[in-house]
């Protein structure tokens, strides 16, 4: 689906025409990334990102799947086929590090993605199923991400884990039978090393197929903008070819700048030197942080100290943690404003800058930091926003906020007047 | 209820439908269905079950210590199904420091008595894996961390444990792990 003014494809060459007609295969991308996608045309860079993680999966794949075929899942030898990889193979340093990074920024690109879409109101009608896919998205991301992690067994890898799968046996009754279960042993060994690996190699293909979802649900409505405002007219989109693949082609010049500047010059720097000591069950590394993407969602599982009434702070954390991303799910529904954008939303926006966005910072550092004070008050006070800004300041803002004047529409938006627009409404009215 | 007239079919099926309205093609379909449906379960069952403990995992789960050279005051760790077990010779101090701790303020309420054995009170095994997510504490070696209640110090998250290895302080919502063991001689226990 799209709007009636889009671009309709015309082959004209002998052998595309032949493809129309036996798989439109060009056609599709003609309709979905091409000049038959008429997007808004006041897009600005913060929607540059879901084409960049899109290309940022597609480098994880390309990179997993040759590490794939030096690297081997066994307890023995997993970290001594890193080292191989590393030492050896032709080029494996650049891979291995190029897939390591490429999970950072990954999550930097995807991390930028969901801020826009709660900045802009992307969540909102009708576009709610976008948002639930790209939440599931997350979710996918997140489990791969900690699998892979602890191929290298490295120290890091095998304490994370432990850590992670512990946190299962939280749950009561079922919870420690569910993480031997999980684990295949009474800790991380080969039977878990060897299971993560299958399960990395699987999730980010299953993370292609909810991507696919992801672009089809956006292609039904269109995408929104900064404005929040619908587009009405012809004169409010440009498609996205050239246009936006022209705009996108820039992003990704300079994401890959960044990219390589840490590839090349910073390989390490978002790692732990303790992952490069093989794993050891018998010694717990000084201090154990997961990788930097999950340090808010830590901080958040280790804000809770103390039993809460009957229920213990361990299931208390771990319950806290899933919950800051499973609330996501409720935001559409949480946040009742007809406006989308908080440009227009003065209240909004200040709990926005000013609560939100510092929490996530707070929490940011809290998980990476040791687990004393005043760290762990900190992520308290934290956690205790976050929720608050989700489940009370967000359904409170959208119904007592004065919103400001929306323009009639995007081009009025850009251009200061939109006289066709206004004319074609005006005569549609008379009719 | 089963009429002819209650069918949905009606009577245009009637020649096929036994006594009750019910077709040869209905006990078909409901038997064909139901064994695929009880197939496709079974089916799941070795597919979770191949995730469980395999045999030389669940094989490995015993393990004997020697425990003649351990030293009051001292402690050894060994390994127990692939995680460390803690072996503490406690001094007098550290029992009578355990014993003066009121029950009524201890997260996991048990006394030194229970968490060892009788006629070796002096000899604490637990797990080493500490009960919020699976750290190894330290205290067992010399020179490390013992934490404020003098027992052992986990760094992940900061959960103390005192002489009797109860939890204190911190996230941790139980005492570490006593596993099941016996002395088998005066001085070599088998745990497991």
């Amino acid at each position: 689906m799209s709007f009636p003014w889009a671009k309709h494809y015309a082959p004209k060459h002998p052998l595309t025409r032949f493809l129309d007609e036996k798989l439109p295969l060009p056609r599709l991308v003609y309709n979905a990334v091409g000049a038959g996608y008429p997007v808004p045309r006041n897009l600005n860079y913060m929607y540059n990102f879901g084409v960049l993680a899109g290309f940022c999966l597609l480098l994880q794949i390309v990179t997993g799947v040759i590490l794939a075929m030096h690297y081997a899942p066994n307890s023995l030898v997993a970290f001594g086929s890193t080292e191989h990889i590393m030492r050896d193979v032709n080029w494996g340093w650049m891979l291995r590090y190029g897939h390591a990074n490429g999970a950072s920024f990954f999550f930097v690109v995807v991390y930028l993605h969901i801020f826009r879409g709660f900045f802009y109101g992307s969540y909102k009608a009708p576009r709610e199923m976008i948002w639930l896919l790209g939440v599931v998205i997350f979710l996918l991301m997140m489990a791969t991400a900690f699998m892979g992690y602890v191929l290298p067994w490295g120290q890091m890898s095998y304490w994370g884990a432990k850590v992670i799968t512990g946190l299962f046996s939280a749950i009561p009754l079922v919870g420690e039978p569910l993480q031997v279960w999980l684990l295949g042993g009474y800790a991380p060994d080969n039977a878990a090393l060897n299971r993560f690996f299958s399960l990395h190699f699987l999730l980010p293909f299953v993370i292609a197929g909810v991507v696919i979802l992801h672009i089809w649900a956006l292609h039904i409505p269109g995408s929104t903008n900064p404005t929040g405002v619908e587009v009405k007219s012809e004169s409010d989109t440009v498609p996205f070819h050239p246009y936006y693949t022209a705009k996108d082609g820039f992003g990704l010049g300079v994401f890959l700048i960044c990219y390589c500047a840490f590839v090349f010059f910073l390989p390490n720097y978002l790692g732990h030197p303790d992952n490069y000591i093989e794993a050891n069950a018998l010694s717990t590394p000084a201090h154990i942080v997961p990788e930097w993407y999950f340090w808010p969602f830590y901080a958040i599982l280790r804000a809770f100290t103390a039993d809460i009434f009957f229920i213990p702070a361990k299931l208390m954390g771990v319950l806290a943690m899933f919950s800051a991303i499973l609330v996501w799910f409720f935001l559409p529904w949480l946040d009742n404003s007809p406006v989308r954008s908080g440009h227009y939303r003065p209240l909004f926006r200040k709990f926005f800058w000013f609560g939100l966005i510092p929490t996530m910072a707070v929490l940011f550092y809290c998980g990476g930091a040791a687990a004393e004070e005043p760290y762990v008050m900190l992520s308290q006070v934290a956690t205790a926003y976050y929720f608050l800004h989700f489940l009370v300041v967000l359904p409170i803002v959208s119904r007592i906020e004065k919103p400001k004047p929306l323009p009639f529409s995007i081009t009025e938006a850009v251009l200061g007047s939109d006289n066709k627009a206004v004319l074609s409404e005006n005569a549609k009215s008379a009719v | 209820m089963a009429t002819s007239t209650g069918t949905p079919q009606g009577n245009a099926v009637a020649p096929e439908a036994g006594e009750n309205g019910v077709r040869r093609r209905d006990f078909i379909n409901i038997a064909a269905v139901s064994a695929a449906g009880v197939g496709g379960v079974a089916t799941l069952i070795p597919l979770v079950s191949q995730m469980a403990p395999s045999k030389d995992v669940l094989a490995e789960s015993t393990t004997e210590l020697d425990i003649s050279s351990i030293e009051p005051g001292q402690a050894i760790k060994a390994v127990f199904r692939k995680q460390p077990v803690f072996v503490r010779n406690l001094t007098q101090k550290e029992i009578d420091e355990a014993n003066a701790v009121p029950l009524s303020i201890l997260r996991d309420p048990q006394t030194l008595a229970e968490r060892t054995k009788e006629g070796h009170h002096n000899l604490l095994v637990t797990m080493g894996v500490c009960t919020h997510l699976g750290c190894v504490p330290l205290g067992a070696a010399e020179g490390e961390n013992k934490g404020e209640y003098g027992g052992y110090f986990c760094p992940c998250h900061g959960s103390s444990y005192d002489t009797a290895a109860r939890i204190r302080k911190g996230p941790a919502p139980s005492n570490l792990v006593v596993p099941d063991y016996q002395f088998t001689t005066d001085t070599t226990i088998l745990i497991g």
